[in-house]
């Protein structure tokens, strides 16, 4: 059969045009998607089989959450071919593929770093395979090497006192999102069609660094691809064309995520945007008398019980950023067409109603695009899914849609990317309490006394000046975004070098847009400690070599989170100021510099390493989650702290803004769909007032005490922290306490 | 209004923005400072006095209240007047509500009805739902709960509140021991029941949440000892009155 044919058969009844002569599934999702208005009531229950096939692996994660890990391949690294198939139940999988030849077994990733194996292996009891450990260390180099081979001192220094911390320079960065979809829609010839051509535009170009590069990588894509058709063959599949129905579809686009988590451990591998994608495969067999609700429910049940076990070999040190062995395979759902039309689908509820169907779960972390106009029964079911198993992550459509464009997705916790068109330069974050520290203490760190950055006259006084810090503080943050911009570009020169992410940029447009997404954490923190300086009195306390140590704050202040611009504009002008500062850098490849305001669960870190604030936190105490305001500062109320956080411009901090909000049941309600309608009510005029990202939780203080007594009674109790959701169980007990020292916004 | 007059002023003591609690939606809740009744089950002994308020015009509340207008109006909610009791301070309630009504606001009154008498009819047009609390409908047991009250006025008022048509949510503070006896419930029920214009009976189970401020001010809880009620002890109370026709949450 010619590939035309072959062509013509699979896209049977699809309609638009410029989707068939170009690779672009945005055009394909806008032809051929059905907007769906209605509520969840068609949704089907899980089968029998389903049920099944998800006990298996219940058992195993009893086992794995007692070991760590439940067991790890040591001998073969992985490559997108290095494992034979692996199956759960071959007789009982609709979708098949593992990343190693068993469920659950994680492989070693060495290319990132061959510490971050060596750890996460002697953690869990494994040991380095001899020959793996002489070919990284002998013939190979990593990408952790080659960023240490090229760090410069400020870096180091500023790394080592934990102002920059979690940056991607011992494991894989993440948070590019490949287009799997296209797999699905065009199969692999087509897609190494492409990339020939792309390359054979480059022959006329002469051999400057940037082209030479670029020819490299197109090559690798290539190499990649065909590597990803040998994996399907493995499994029995030719995907070398177009998927012909729902459950092909849905086959390819897992292959391609599959073999994309087998090259790769990074920090966030994240799915895309694939539920309405997929709605049009499964209208179309259902149209066609080929499935009925039950078995499109079943193959989508199938597909996410895959990518809740996605799994990669951590270290503990790793794990205390990032708690909980998160993977974020993040799934962007809903949102509004650039048409007006919303791009909400029957298979969009789909995906929420596995959270049913296979009990609450972290992974895969589904994030809502919310906007007011989206229909109401979808509205409605989503508030229903967060009260039921706040699993759920809110993000704003109609902040993201205008900034990017309608099939726009989200890596990891909040950073969106045009789907294909986009990647980023992850760049963990630096922590702007700290920096305060510093300003005040003349670049000396507050803990160690090291002189960490450049040598300034201290402030001085017994009674800090806010003129007087600020204009310190101004000038520690310019040597801050040079230092931090310094260390981004060697660690992601370096990951292009070592470990560069071949299949996931072969399912990208070529050329790629980058961004180089920077953070910060402890803006709360620094935000009220600015605050106290102005409205309240801030005595310093020195020890003997003249370090501030301690503050004494008398009189009120404004704290952040109560809706009062007096401090809110502080926070306001930090990040604005912090982004201008970073875009004055020079950014590797010519990157788009972007800033975020999350920290994940790293606010417990940043706090162990940071001093006495001047806002009267004490030192080692943990900062607020992402843009949070500081735990209990906020007095007012959820609503009241979340117009607070929607202040922050999204236009300084386009890679996100994080917020995470507890409210126990009663606090929405007295009854079930009064609470549904006030959970509605609230993202509403959250997205109204411009807030940006919402993590909710419903949950109450009594439900977690418990789980910490005893964890086993808990296994899938799911809770969303910073960007991302966790087992609960799989939490470090001083993660534990810090979720439970926030606030519970309840009724009194 | 008119338009020479001093500004109007009240004893505020706080405000909050509560979630499907104290009326449909979000909303912005005054509570004002100062109440006639000392119950015994009473989670804010803070509010009872005026002077723990802070003085504020009604122009400056409603201030406050707009820059959460927006937010407001798009989650279906809006503005409360709470307490204390918000008619100890009649004037100042009936300007903030007269106030947020002009801005299209929906507005509520949270009250025990002790102090009916002081809404008038110019308050009362401002306002769109009155949370009504009623503490017992049997007149001893009132005057136990509330130690400075009468079960009457609150009748009185929820009598003219219905002839005016205006909705109500009774809310009925459950505390085992004290406000539970069936005969009682039942008596709570058949009222209600001749009220057109009661929407619905909120059945608030007692907790005791609130200790720690009757230590901060150096008082003591008289329920200190009570046992919140057993959930199936609250649906059996919500049974009881849903058997008057009352839709009861």
């Amino acid at each position: 059969m010619s590939a035309t044919t072959r062509s013509d058969a699979a896209w049977r009844g699809f309609t638009g045009t410029r989707w068939r002569d170009h690779i672009d599934v945005a055009d394909f999702v806008r032809h051929n998607h059905e907007p769906y208005d209605g509520d969840g009531a068609f949704l089907a229950g899980p089968t029998a089989r389903t049920t099944r096939l998800w006990q298996q692996l219940t058992a195993m994660f009893a086992a794995e959450r007692h070991r760590g890990v439940y067991d790890v391949d040591e001998v073969t690294p992985s490559t997108i071919t290095s494992h034979a198939p692996g199956y759960i139940d071959r007789e009982h999988e609709l979708i098949v593929g593992l990343q190693t030849d068993a469920p659950l077994r994680r492989a070693i990733m060495p290319n990132g770093g061959l510490r971050m194996v060596e750890a996460g292996l002697s953690a869990y009891g494994y040991q380095l395979d001899p020959h793996v450990a002489k070919i990284w260390s002998t013939y190979r180099k990593s990408h952790n090497q080659g960023v240490f081979d090229a760090y410069p001192a400020n870096v180091l220094a500023a790394r080592r006192s934990h102002l920059i911390t979690g940056l991607p320079d011992a494991y894989g960065r993440g948070r590019i999102i490949g287009d799997y979809r296209r797999v699905a829609l065009y199969g692999v010839d087509r897609l190494v069609a492409d990339r020939i051509e792309r390359r054979r535009s480059l022959e006329d170009r002469r051999c400057t660094e940037d082209v030479i590069r670029d020819r490299e990588e197109l090559t690798e894509q290539i190499r990649a691809l065909e590597e990803l058709r040998e994996m399907a063959g493995g499994y029995g599949f030719d995907i070398g064309g177009p998927a012909r129905d729902a459950r092909e579809a849905v086959q390819w686009l897992y292959f391609a995520y599959l073999a994309a988590a087998k090259e790769q451990n990074g920090a966030a591998m994240s799915l895309g945007r694939t539920a309405t994608f997929l709605d049009a495969y499964l209208r179309r067999d259902l149209a066609e008398g080929r499935l009925a609700e039950r078995e499109a429910q079943e193959l989508i049940d199938d597909f996410v019980i895959k990518l809740r076990i996605i799994r990669f070999l951590r270290t503990p040190e790793y794990d205390q950023l990032f708690s909980g062995d998160p993977t974020w395979v993040t799934e962007a759902l809903g949102g509004m067409g650039s048409d007006g039309r919303t791009l909400v689908s029957r298979t969009t509820f789909r995906y929420l109603q596995t959270l049913y169907n296979l009990g609450p779960a972290p992974e895969p972390n589904l994030t809502v695009l919310w906007s007011p106009a989206l229909p109401e029964g979808f509205k409605r079911f989503c508030a229903q899914v967060s009260l039921d198993t706040s699993a759920l992550q809110y993000e704003n459509d109609d902040l993201i849609r205008p900034a990017y464009d309608d099939d726009t997705a989200i890596a990891c916790c909040v950073s969106a990317m045009r789907v294909g068109k986009d990647m980023q330069f992850f760049g963990a974050r630096a922590n702007l309490a700290k920096a305060l520290l510093y300003a005040i203490n003349g670049g000396r760190d507050e803990i160690s006394g090291d002189q960490v950055a450049p040598p300034s006259p201290t402030v001085g006084g017994d009674v800090l000046d806010y003129d007087e810090v600020m204009a310190a503080y101004d000038k520690t943050l310019d040597w801050l975004a040079e230092t931090y911009v310094d260390a981004l570009n060697v660690i992601h020169y370096m990951h292009d070098k070592y470990a560069y992410e071949r299949l996931e940029m072969a399912l990208h447009d070529y050329p790629v847009h980058r961004f180089l997404a920077t953070g910060i954490a402890g803006l709360s923190v620094a935000a009220d400690s600015l605050s106290a300086i102005r409205y309240g009195r801030v005595k310093v306390l020195r020890d003997e070599h003249g370090l501030a140590v301690d503050f004494a704050v008398e009189g009120d202040f404004p704290a952040f989170g109560n809706n009062d611009d007096r401090v809110d504009t502080i926070a306001v002008h930090l990040v604005e100021s912090f982004m201008d500062k970073i875009r004055r850098r020079h950014a590797y490849r010519h990157a788009e510099p972007t800033l975020s305001v999350l920290t994940i669960t790293s606010n417990v870190v940043y706090g162990k390493n940071t001093g006495n604030t001047p806002d009267g936190r004490r030192a080692g105490q943990p900062f607020a989650p992402g843009a949070n305001p500081m735990n209990g500062r906020d007095r007012h109320g959820l609503v009241t702290a979340a117009l607070s956080v929607a202040k922050l411009p999204y236009a300084s901090a386009r890679d996100g803004i994080s917020l995470t909000e507890t409210v126990t049941p009663d606090g929405l309600g007295h009854h079930r769909d009064e609470r549904i309608a006030n959970l509605v009510g609230v993202l509403d005029g959250y997205a109204d007032a411009g807030g940006f990202h919402m993590n909710v939780n419903v949950l109450t203080r009594a439900t977690l005490e418990d789980a910490m007594e005893h964890p086993d009674d808990y296994p899938q109790l799911t809770i969303r922290v910073s960007g991302y959701a966790v087992n609960f169980t799989k939490l470090t007990r001083e993660q534990q306490e810090d979720v439970l020292s926030r606030t519970f916004h309840g009724a009194l | 209004m008119t338009a020479t007059t001093r500004p109007v002023t009240g004893s505020v003591h706080s405000f909050d923005i509560s979630i499907g609690v104290d009326g449909p939606g979000t909303r912005f809740v005054a509570f004002l400072a100062g109440c006639p009744l000392r119950c015994r089950y009473c989670h804010s002994p803070d509010t009872w006095f005026q002077r723990a308020g802070v003085p504020t015009t009604a122009a400056g509340l409603v201030v406050e209240i707009q820059r959460y207008q927006r937010f407001l109006q798009v989650a279906h909610g809006g503005v409360t007047i709470s307490g204390g009791e918000p008619l100890q301070q009649a004037r100042f309630t009936r300007e903030v509500l007269q106030r947020c009504h002009d801005l299209r606001l929906h507005t509520a009154l949270d009250t025990s009805g002790f102090l009916g008498v002081r809404a008038d009819d110019e308050l009362l047009a401002a306002t769109d739902l009155v949370l009504l609390d009623v503490k017992s409908a049997d007149p001893d047991t009132y005057r136990r709960v509330t130690r400075t009250g009468e079960l009457a006025p609150t009748l009185e008022f929820a009598q003219r509140l219905d002839r005016m048509g205006k909705p109500m949510w009774i809310r009925f503070v459950l505390v085992p021991g004290l406000t539970d006896a069936p005969a009682h419930v039942d008596g709570l029920g058949r009222f209600c029941a001749t009220l057109g214009s009661v929407e619905r009976v909120e059945v608030l189970p007692f907790h005791r949440l609130g200790a720690h401020k009757y230590t901060a001010l150096g008082l003591e809880f008289p329920l200190a000892h009570v046992e919140p009620p057993a959930a199936v002890l609250v649906d059996e109370v919500r049974e009881r009155l849903r058997a008057y026709g009352l839709t009861v949450f």
